[in-house]
């Protein structure tokens, strides 16, 4: 029997190995393949003669400006209700709850037949960024409410007590000491929701159109973004522009993704000191 | 609300609170002189601590806690409709029993209090923060370092910085929540030498679990037993010949 | 100001209100048009020809079986290597790699479809498929197993390391090893933690659309090889899009219905299996980081 047990544990070293691997290949292949084609054309270019991403670029940060402008404070201020105002519990905050934790099950591509319903078609916006922006922005809502809702609940209940002691209002306890208190949490959660907004591709083909030679002149403009654009090249005869625009991505990504923790904690460490641990 | 002026005695007429069905306490009736150090005292669950949390209402944000009575501080009903409770918990100060700063500096922590009530001018703050922080004897230590952060105080001098930030506020009355139940005995001491001062101005209602504490600071000493007042009185008094039998058991040591 | 939290608490609700009642009043009325049982069993999908027939079970049944393989791969690889990671790996390396697990985690899939594209396709092609077909629902698995990986195995080590260690410790007092405390005590301890990471994995594997489109082929066909052309739901939904309008159109919405009811099994699963897991009293951090990971 001990036998078995021990060959179980090379296996399961074995199976790390191959995680490991697997995803590190993904992500080498990616930047080795594509780091080369990478040519200032297709970075910077007018999109005359050969494809450039400048389209996407500038479509990407507008669907994260509309995107973020929409739930973060949405996503802030509901985490606030169902944190300060109902002390995270009863029957309301089990609805909103249940809906936050539906939503963020919802796949991406059922979010994207939504936003064509409801934006492209009955509001008649026809594809557009705007259309595409809020839809993102629904679909990080759930997570911008969650993650903001943990960092309410870390923040010692005596803060809120001495506040109100010196004779605090509510309102004023949550601007000056609650949220600065949780700061460093809800910031971290509001760039990783930045970040899956920016590697999202399925809601956008449904919203926004895949307009890729284009600068959108308006939010109300079809137009592409830096993920949806590999898709297109990727499918539509241009593998060296996908590879090339694969490495911009993925670069953006993985920065977003390391700079969520980094500022994070560095607004903790100026909030608490350094001498204080959270 | 009126501002307070004159005298800072508090009184409670037949208090009764409940915490749903729990009975917390039962027909308290109390008078605490101004300018005096008033100890609570009895074993923990006796409802000393949530006899304390009524004078600054601290008991509103207590889900399901229920009461009836009559309170007044300098004469006021602090249960008035008319009566802001904001207002109130500036005149009535609040120190805990765990030092609670803020994360924020040692000067923004004094600040707070003036700046809820208006106080914006750099200069006034300063003086505010200054004077705030000599009353609490711990402006020596901190001047050099009002910009750092306050959590990177030892725990004696977060409790004092607590003092200091209430006594910005101004307060007429200041409620304290067995403060030095978490430090050592050396800030216990300095914290019972500013109580000493303190009192000059202010009414002081403290509630202690330590009886050495109460017989060192305290004017009048109020012992509770299982949400009964079972007896008030001077001091010396309570601690050398009280008149309830329960009440001496307990200073004896015999229980609780 | 409380009405202003107000409203953006209920916000969510309205949001999920929206979406339900949008998709099903453009779904619903489709389906029962075309009939229940031709639209969920039908085997043809033809909403172009001269006379269109809407039938998604191609659709339904690739779905699952990509899903099936995707989740079997990831978890057969993710559940070991969280085991590996929580007792058979050095201390100091335990937390950079969950670190870049964690990292990884944010890769997007449509980066994923393009490694699998270039990579995964014309290796299966060469090298498996005994039919010279790449695409199809082996690469679109084992595309989507490798993306699943990072969910898994933070949601496993997360429920490995909320049960009580004093289990660990007994178990070596009374004589087992280090393995067999892990496998016997601790795995089964960890269990619902665990399932619950498994119904996630199934989620995120059934909702994938990008990552699958490009490697699955795309022909309304019904499976019945690993290695042949196919279509999943989601990849109906996001090849038809741009295209299609009038009845197709509605038929895409009522595939997207059909989606969304699968999902909506899989929340309430999920919420039972967390449910369980503090019945169970074992712990809910599981849940939590899952939740987290698994949208990223």
């Amino acid at each position: 029997m001990r036998k078995l047990y021990s060959a179980l544990k090379y296996i399961c070293i074995a199976a790390l190995m191959i995680s490991l691997t697997a995803l590190v290949t993904v992500v080498a292949y990616v930047l080795i393949n594509g780091v080369d084609k990478l040519s200032l054309d297709l970075l910077f270019g007018d999109y005359k003669d050969t494809p450039s991403i400048l389209p996407a670029f500038i479509g990407t940060l507008q669907l994260v400006g509309i995107a973020a402008i929409i739930a973060v404070p949405i996503g802030v201020a509901s985490a606030i209700f169902l944190v300060e105002y109902t002390n995270n519990k009863g029957k309301f905050v089990k609805i909103v709850q249940v809906a936050t934790e539906t939503l963020a099950g919802i796949p991406s591509i059922v979010y994207g037949l939504f936003g064509y319903l409801i934006f492209v078609v009955a509001f008649g916006w026809g594809y557009s960024m705007l259309a595409g922006g809020i839809t993102l922005a629904i679909m990080i809502l759930p997570t911008i409410v969650r993650s903001t809702q943990e960092s309410l609940l870390s923040v010692q209940g005596g803060l809120r007590e001495g506040a109100y002691a010196l004779g605090t209002s509510k309102v004023r306890t949550i601007f000056k000491i609650v949220l600065p208190s949780a700061a460093g949490g809800i910031v971290t959660a509001i760039i990783l929701a930045i970040g899956r907004v920016v590697s999202e591709s399925a809601v956008l083909i449904l919203t926004i159109g895949m307009v890729v030679n284009k600068v959108p002149e308006t939010l109300m403009a079809p137009g592409t973004s830096l993920a949806l654009d590999i898709y297109y090249f990727a499918s539509h005869g241009y593998p060296d522009e996908a590879a090339a625009t694969a490495v911009v991505l993925l670069i953006l990504v993985l920065i977003l993704n390391l700079l969520a923790g980094f500022i994070g904690n560095l607004i903790k460490k100026s909030t608490y000191g350094d001498s204080a641990k959270m | 609300m009126n501002e307070f002026i004159g005298s800072m005695d508090i009184t409670a007429k037949g208090c009764n609170l409940y915490y749903g069905d729990f009975h917390a306490l039962k027909d308290i009736n109390i008078e605490i002189p101004e300018k005096q150090v008033t100890a609570l005292i009895g074993p923990s669950g006796c409802g000393k601590s949530t006899f304390l949390k009524i004078f600054n209402r601290m008991n509103d944000l207590v889900e399901g806690c229920r009461m009836e009575g009559e309170y007044r501080i300098g004469g006021i009903d602090i249960f008035d409709k008319e009566t802001d409770v904001n207002l109130l918990r500036k005149n009535v100060g609040m120190v805990f029993q765990k030092p609670n700063p803020f994360p924020m500096s040692i000067y923004d922590n004094i600040a707070f209090a003036p700046r809820t009530f208006g106080v914006k001018k750099k200069r006034e703050l300063d003086e505010i923060v200054e004077q705030s922080l000599r009353r609490a004897s711990i402006w020596d230590e901190v001047k050099d370092r009002l910009r750092g952060n306050a959590l990177g105080m030892s725990g004696g001098q977060q409790q004092r910085l607590c003092i200091a930030r209430s006594l910005a506020a101004s307060p007429k009355v200041l409620l304290m929540d067995e403060p030095t139940s978490a430090l050592d005995p050396i800030s216990t001491g300095k914290i019972e030498e500013l109580m000493e001062e303190l009192k000059k101005d202010l009414t002081i209602v403290i509630v202690t679990h330590n009886m050495q504490q109460a017989t060192r600071i305290a004017n009048k000493t109020a012992f509770f037993l299982l949400g009964e007042l079972v007896e008030f009185g001077n001091t010396d008094d309570i601690f050398t010949s009280p008149v309830d039998e329960r009440t001496e058991r307990y200073i004896t040591g015999r229980f609780g | 100001m409380r009405g202003v939290f107000l409203f953006s608490g209920v916000f969510s609700i309205l949001a999920l209100a929206t979406i339900t009642v949008f998709l099903f009043v453009s779904g619903v009325p489709f389906i029962a048009k075309t009939g229940f049982a031709k639209f969920i069993l039908g085997s043809d999908w033809a909403p172009l020809a001269g006379n269109p027939t809407y039938g998604i079970f191609p659709m339904i049944v690739a779905s699952l079986y990509v899903t099936a393989l995707s989740v079997l791969i990831g978890i057969g690889i993710g559940l070991l290597t969280a085991i590996a990671l929580y007792k058979f790996c050095p201390k100091k390396l335990v937390a950079p790699i969950r670190q870049m697990i964690n990292l990884l985690a944010g890769i997007p899939s449509v980066i994923f479809g393009l490694f699998g594209m270039t990579i995964i396709v014309p290796f299966v092609r060469d090298y498996v498929s005994p039919t010279g077909v790449g695409y199809g629902i082996l690469s679109a698995s084992l595309v989507l197993g490798v993306m699943i990986l990072p969910t898994i195995v933070s949601v496993s080590l997360d429920s490995l390391n909320s049960v009580s260690n004093t289990y660990y410790e007994g178990a070596l007092a009374l004589g087992a090893t280090k393995e067999q405390a892990t496998f016997k005590i601790m795995l089964p301890a960890a269990k619902s933690g665990i399932l619950a990471g498994v119904v996630l994995a199934i989620g995120r594997a059934i909702g994938e659309t990008m990552a699958v489109i490009m490697v699955i082929g795309g022909s309304p066909e019904m499976p019945e090889s690993l290695f042949q052309s196919v279509r999943t739901l989601t990849a109906n939904i996001a090849m038809g899009a741009l295209e299609l309008d009038g009845d197709a159109l509605s038929a895409l919405i009522a595939t997207g219905v059909v989606l969304f009811v699968f999902t909506l099994i899989l929340n309430v699963s999920f919420a039972l299996l967390k449910k369980g897991n503090r019945a169970q009293g074992t712990h809910k951090v599981a849940d939590k980081k899952g939740r987290r990971g698994a949208k990223k």
